[in-house]
């Protein structure tokens, strides 16, 4: 068994003639936290839609613990969870609800039971048992993002990944999200994969970074390594200056 | 440059074939995904009571008046198109075809597309857009069967019961027509009305119900779950699930009605 947690290989998706991945090769440890940085439209929801099947690769191959993924027909989704970008809560749903979905529709736990567990869990990201019972559209946005990052661990998953975690979000609100994520990764042992441009969210919590540019990984490296890179593209990238190799397609 | 204008011309008509067949494909795909998932457990009954309650109840108030004024109207019409004697035979028997044989399911069903198939199409349109369905899969709940299939079996079953209901209804509408406005007897009516009624009527009139609740949801839910690209996307399949069910119902409208009589 090698160390590598998911294994990506030569990944091709394109949607029409827009070739969004164009080879990309990944490996992501058992335990550390990767982030892939990339501005705006590169593809990196893409990816991780394509590591959790929501989207099916046009060719290539995504290992999980060894075994390829792509076309699979065992759940993998019992030991992943996503918080993602807007917190994709279920607005027919109470805050709960959502956070215990997973043991309501799968588990069949009872729901007294199940209401229980979700505000022990909405207590481990900071929010308190009275938002148990608000509707998703009742909350800021940093209290749907905790709401988000609650449902994505209630069942202790394996592997996290993170879209845009803190998108949207004032500095401060954001600096929290960084905290819960790598509490919450801790608590769980969790391997991470999340996605951002926030260069400063991607310093915190990264114990690796990697660079998605015109749909190929160009950079991988530490947080150390990155900040010594000579790489003109990684320094303008996280410079964030309008001069250099990278341009905008506007 | 004549080459040119050709190649335009074959592109400019080849496209939206090419796009028409590739959606067929979609579209395909999406119908016996839905069927097929619709016999497949788990069986969300809550959301099934929801969607029931939604797609019946609160029909209710639009079927009745849809199917009342409809009733109405063809006493009126029937009455002035034949001559008096043995009008109140005619009336009664024309008014209990038309309400029962279409009338009530046609009206009733278009009635529930524009007020059902576009909710569906609006609600399961933005799931999509805010990235709801991923989280559905991403908590290992399949769509087709948390979102499609309640929403599938709850209009199947309720239609027939809701165009049950406009029959009355569309009948009580004919029967104060005649009564009121021109003076025909209440018992005589009511008598011409009962030795007209036949299971047959009845029967082609909830088939339609069934089939054209079918219609609604599908194309509903189809619209909804293909929807991109924001507020926008949603708006756009909203209209086009109310569009194409329109159309699809009246299709299957004429379909089912030469099936019953080619027997
Ligand atoms: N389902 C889809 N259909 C068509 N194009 C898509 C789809 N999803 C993403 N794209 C396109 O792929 C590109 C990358 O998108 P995305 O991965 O969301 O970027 P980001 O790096 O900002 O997360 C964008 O140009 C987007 O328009
Ligand atoms: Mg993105």
């Amino acid at each position: 068994m090698s160390d590598n947690k998911i294994e990506i290989r030569n990944l091709y998706k394109a949607f029409g003639k827009k070739k969004v991945l164009d080879g990309v090769d990944l490996d992501v440890k058992n335990g550390e936290s990767l982030v892939v940085i990339g501005g705006s439209g590169t593809g990196k929801s893409v990816l991780i839609k394509c590591i959790q099947g929501l989207l099916t690769p046009d060719a290539g191959s995504i290992k999980i613990d060894d075994e390829e993924v792509i076309g699979t027909s065992k759940n993998i989704h019992e030991k992943m969870g996503m918080l993602f970008q807007g917190a994709a809560l279920f607005d027919s749903l109470s805050v709960w609800e959502n956070v215990a979905f997973v043991l309501l529709e799968n588990n069949r736990m009872p729901r007294k039971d199940a209401r229980l567990e979700a505000i022990r869990v909405l207590r481990q990201v900071g929010l308190a048992p009275e938002v148990a019972d608000l509707s998703p559209a009742e909350l800021s946005g940093g209290m749907q993002k905790r709401v988000g990052l609650a449902r994505a661990i209630m069942n202790k998953p394996e592997i996290i990944f993170f879209d845009e975690p803190t998108t949207g979000l004032d500095p401060i609100m954001a600096d929290v999200i960084n905290d819960l994520i790598i509490e919450s990764a801790k608590g769980l042992g969790a391997t991470t994969l999340t996605i951002t441009h926030d260069m400063a969210s991607a310093r915190k919590i990264a114990d690796r970074i990697a660079m998605l540019y015109k749909g190929k990984i160009i950079w991988v490296g530490s947080v150390k390594d990155m900040d010594k890179s000579d790489n003109p593209y990684l320094k303008q990238f996280i410079s964030g200056s309008s001069q250099g190799p990278i341009q905008m397609e506007v | 440059m004549l080459r040119k204008t050709f190649e335009t011309f074959v592109q400019a008509l080849g496209r939206p074939l090419v796009s028409f067949i590739i959606n067929l494909g979609y579209f395909t795909q999406f119908v016996a995904k839905s069927v097929y998932n619709c016999f497949i457990p788990p069986f969300y009954l809550k959301l099934f009571g929801k969607q029931f309650l939604d797609i019946g109840f609160y029909s209710l108030p639009v079927v009745g008046l849809t199917t009342l004024f409809a009733g109405m109207v063809i006493a009126i019409q029937t009455y002035s198109g034949i001559s008096e004697y043995g009008a109140e035979g005619v009336v009664a028997s024309v008014v209990l075809i038309s309400v029962t044989r279409e009338l009530a399911p046609v009206l009733s069903a278009l009635m529930v597309a524009g007020r059902i198939g576009a909710a569906m199409a609006a609600e399961i349109g933005t799931m999509r857009v805010t990235e709801q369905i991923d989280a559905l899969i991403t908590l290992s709940a399949n769509p087709f069967r948390y979102l499609i299939a309640p929403r599938i079996w709850a209009a199947i079953i309720v239609m027939p019961l809701l165009v049950l209901f406009g029959d009355v209804i569309g009948i009580f509408g004919g029967y104060l027509v005649g009564v009121y406005k021109l003076d025909f007897n209440p018992a005589n009516y009511i008598n011409n009305t009962a030795d007209n009624l036949q299971a047959i009527d009845i029967i082609m009139g909830v088939v339609k119900a069934a089939v054209f609740g079918f219609v609604v949801a599908v194309m509903g839910c189809y619209h909804g779950y293909r929807s991109k690209g924001g507020a926008q996307g949603v708006g756009e399949a909203t209209t086009n699930s109310v569009v194409t069910s329109s159309i699809l119902i009246l299709i299957f409208n004429y379909l089912i009605t030469e099936l019953f009589f080619a027997r």
